[in-house]
């Protein structure tokens, strides 16, 4: 389904996917900075500690979250100054590309990214031999990781745009809410391999996260049933 | 059609400097696309220059000085468009190097090294090994430098025949002889019988068609292709011949030297780029991607020069592949013209969409008057040799790294964010730059990063299913 989003709505316009690509870099580095972290706590400590491993993976997760809040916050900044260069060169006076959509671009460009992450090691080991879970694990590996991953690019996305949004409009709370979010969302999969906890939340997380970019970005009930309606 | 008796005015003008004739671009496009901007941080940097004015394109007349500012905004403008029309290459490049290694297993054999890297890198000691390695990328780069040199002093005493002759051999060695080699690596994976007759006629006509291609006129897109193809069987042997710490450490050297040699006023790129321009030529045939086409559309009476110009203009675009004999020529020369963009950035364009008719070509560098027959056309050109490096980059990075496809994602994405730097810089400094520095850079600080940072992280993640 990402994949769709992203041809469909992304790959006409080369400026998005700049600004895709960007996204992501930025995940990545922000990816990149919180390992470190990590690493060097767990090289720090001691390695047959199982509990600590553990505790340290967590405490890597929450401060990996915190980063990424970060980013997307540097993120957001840098795209209010191309803004105004943008606005400035071009030949009506307005932007052709609104904060709103560079918002989306930004969040899935991030979703794609964690998401890729995420899943591409599993799905190449996919194509081996079909044992999942023999070991006692949990058979629903697969299908889980994959539902957990699309719900994750899809919370990006619309946190990229509440995000935005909040910053434009100087609404704390709005931030806040979007790392509180995160964490929840994050902090929920600890829960794994029980699978109801990460997964419920999250797809409510989700469908709230989606009504709420929804109105902000100018939709309407009124809007959604003209458009389901194919109605001009 | 407006747009291009708009670009008259300009031309006659005459003054514009080398390095951009104009950035008319001849554009066909509607002014949505026209209103596409450049990339976000370019903008940023270009704020002061863009207070000029943002005429609309159609405003024919203009004063001189706007003419040139309008210049810059409108290079600025279609370099969002102009990213893109890079980065697809580039990545189809990686995208081929990448599957071709992870499903052939022939390039990810050892089976010895080439001559000009004699030093093993088997060896009992870390240290040895690195010794080894810092020698044969000392060779490797001496090579180039010589390579290039020389290239250089045959261009300048105009020995044209032998550097086309050299170009036409490497070519026809990399289109026969590797594609051959990679042909049957191919079958034997997949386990396709076939015989030689077949094999013969289909690597024939493969050879043939991307001789003419690429030396001579053919469409634009089997160009293209034909480049990309070869760029990627390059960097296939690259990756297959040099040993793990060489590759890196050449990768990094070599960033270094176009560097240099692109932007140091005695480096020998730059030599070879000025001789051109002194000249009025077009840089080279040979080892250049370029994102657009010239067509060939003379207008009105052009004096013959200008005809003449444009004919070989025509020719030049197409762009031979990397020549390598081996592999001295294809870094010598690669490395090179990875910064001929600019140069040239001002002869060529036309979107791809448009008709034919719609456009027209004119030289890279205005020969005063009479250039203004051919409104001009604009792209981007690249040097072959940055598509090599990047895809041996990419290529390395998939096969060799523990995190496998994390690294290389990370490194594609790393290098796509050094090409559009790099372009960035291209706008503002609107002069020849070498493209390899910045992503190699990047590239090579995200595969170190990501494959021992990232990576553990990840798995563990992974394992207990963690979500960040």
């Amino acid at each position: 389904p990402a994949l769709g989003l992203f041809l469909f709505t992304i790959a006409r316009d080369p400026l998005r996917i700049i600004i895709l690509i960007a996204g992501a870099f930025f995940w990545l580095v922000s990816l990149l900075l919180s390992s470190l972290i990590w690493f060097i706590a767990v090289k720090a400590s001691d390695p047959r500690d199982e509990p600590l491993q553990k505790g340290l993976l967590i405490f890597g997760v929450m401060f990996s979250v915190l980063l990424q809040e970060a980013f997307r916050f540097l993120y957001y900044k840098l795209l209010r100054k191309a803004i105004e260069g943008l606005v400035a060169l071009s030949e009506d006076g307005c932007s052709p590309i609104s904060i709103q959509q560079m918002a989306y671009v930004a969040g899935v460009g991030f979703g794609l990214m964690s998401g890729a992450f995420s899943m591409i090691n599993l799905l190449a080991d996919a194509l081996g031999p079909g044992t999942v879970g023999i070991h006692g694990d949990s058979q629903l590996y697969f299908l889980t990781s994959a539902f957990m991953t699309m719900v994750l690019i899809f919370l990006h996305t619309f946190w990229g745009i509440l995000f935005f949004h909040g910053c434009e409009h100087r609404r704390w709370w709005e931030i806040t809410a979007v790392v509180v979010m995160h964490l929840t969302v994050s902090g929920s999969t600890f829960c794994n391999p029980l699978y109801v906890p990460p997964l419920v939340p999250s797809y409510l997380l989700m469908a709230i996260a989606a009504t709420w970019a929804y109105l902000l970005s100018g939709g309407s009930a009124q809007n959604l049933r003209r458009f389901l309606l194919c109605k001009s | 059609m407006t747009e291009l008796s708009a670009h008259l005015p300009q031309f006659q003008h005459g003054q514009l400097t080398e390095n951009f004739p104009d950035n008319h671009l001849s554009n066909t496009n509607d002014n949505s696309e026209r209103r596409r901007h450049d990339n976000s941080e370019r903008r940023r940097n270009d704020n002061p220059e863009s207070e000029t004015n943002g005429q609309p394109q159609n405003n024919i007349q203009q004063v001189v000085e706007q003419d040139e500012e309008e210049d810059e905004e409108l290079t600025l403008k279609y370099g969002a468009k102009h990213v893109i029309m890079l980065f697809v290459p580039v990545t189809l490049c990686m995208v081929v190097v990448v599957a071709t290694i992870k499903s052939v297993s022939f390039y990810t054999r050892k089976d010895g090294q080439l001559i000009y890297t004699p030093f093993t890198e088997e060896t009992e000691t870390v240290g040895q090994r690195a010794l080894n390695s810092i020698l044969n990328a000392a060779i490797m780069i001496s090579v180039i430098i010589v390579m290039t040199i020389l290239l250089v002093v045959l261009y300048k005493y105009r020995c044209y025949k032998v550097i086309h002759g050299w170009l036409i051999i490497s070519s026809l060695l990399l289109l026969f002889f590797f594609s051959f080699i990679y042909l049957g690596e191919v079958f034997k994976t997949y386990n396709v019988a076939m015989d030689y007759i077949t094999v013969a006629l289909m690597i024939w006509n493969f050879g043939v068609v991307g001789m003419i291609c690429i030396h001579w006129k053919g469409p634009l897109r089997l160009q293209q292709a034909y480049l990309i193809m070869i760029s990627a069987l390059m960097a296939l042997v690259f990756i297959k011949y040099l040993p793990e710490w060489t590759a890196w450490l050449i990768l990094a050297v070599i960033s270094v030297y176009d560097l240099v040699a692109v932007l140091c006023p005695k480096g020998p790129l730059r030599m070879l780029v000025e001789t051109a321009q002194e000249r009025n030529e077009t840089l080279f045939p040979a080892l250049i991607y370029s994102s657009t086409m010239v067509w060939l559309v003379n207008m009105a009476e052009g004096d013959p020069e200008a005809q003449r110009k444009a004919s070989k203009n025509s020719t030049y675009d197409k762009q031979a592949p990397a020549n390598q004999t081996r592999n001295e020529d294809a870094e010598a020369d690669d490395g090179g013209f990875s910064q001929e963009w600019q140069q040239q950035r001002d002869n060529r364009i036309g979107p791809i969409e448009s008709t034919p008719e719609s456009r027209a070509a004119v030289q890279a560098l205005p020969s005063n008057s009479q250039t203004s027959e051919d409104p001009e056309e604009r792209g981007v050109k690249l040097g072959l040799g940055d598509f090599i490096f990047y895809s041996v980059l990419v290529g390395k990075a998939s096969a060799t790294a523990s995190g496998d496809w994390n690294t290389t994602l990370a490194c594609f994405v790393a290098i796509l964010i050094g090409l559009c730097l790099t372009l960035l810089l291209l706008a503002i400094f609107k002069k020849a730059l070498p493209a390899l520095p910045i992503s190699i850079t990047f590239g090579l600080v995200f595969y170190f990063a990501t494959d021992n940072l990232v990576q553990p992280f990840m798995d563990q993640l992974a394992f207990h299913q963690f979500y960040i």
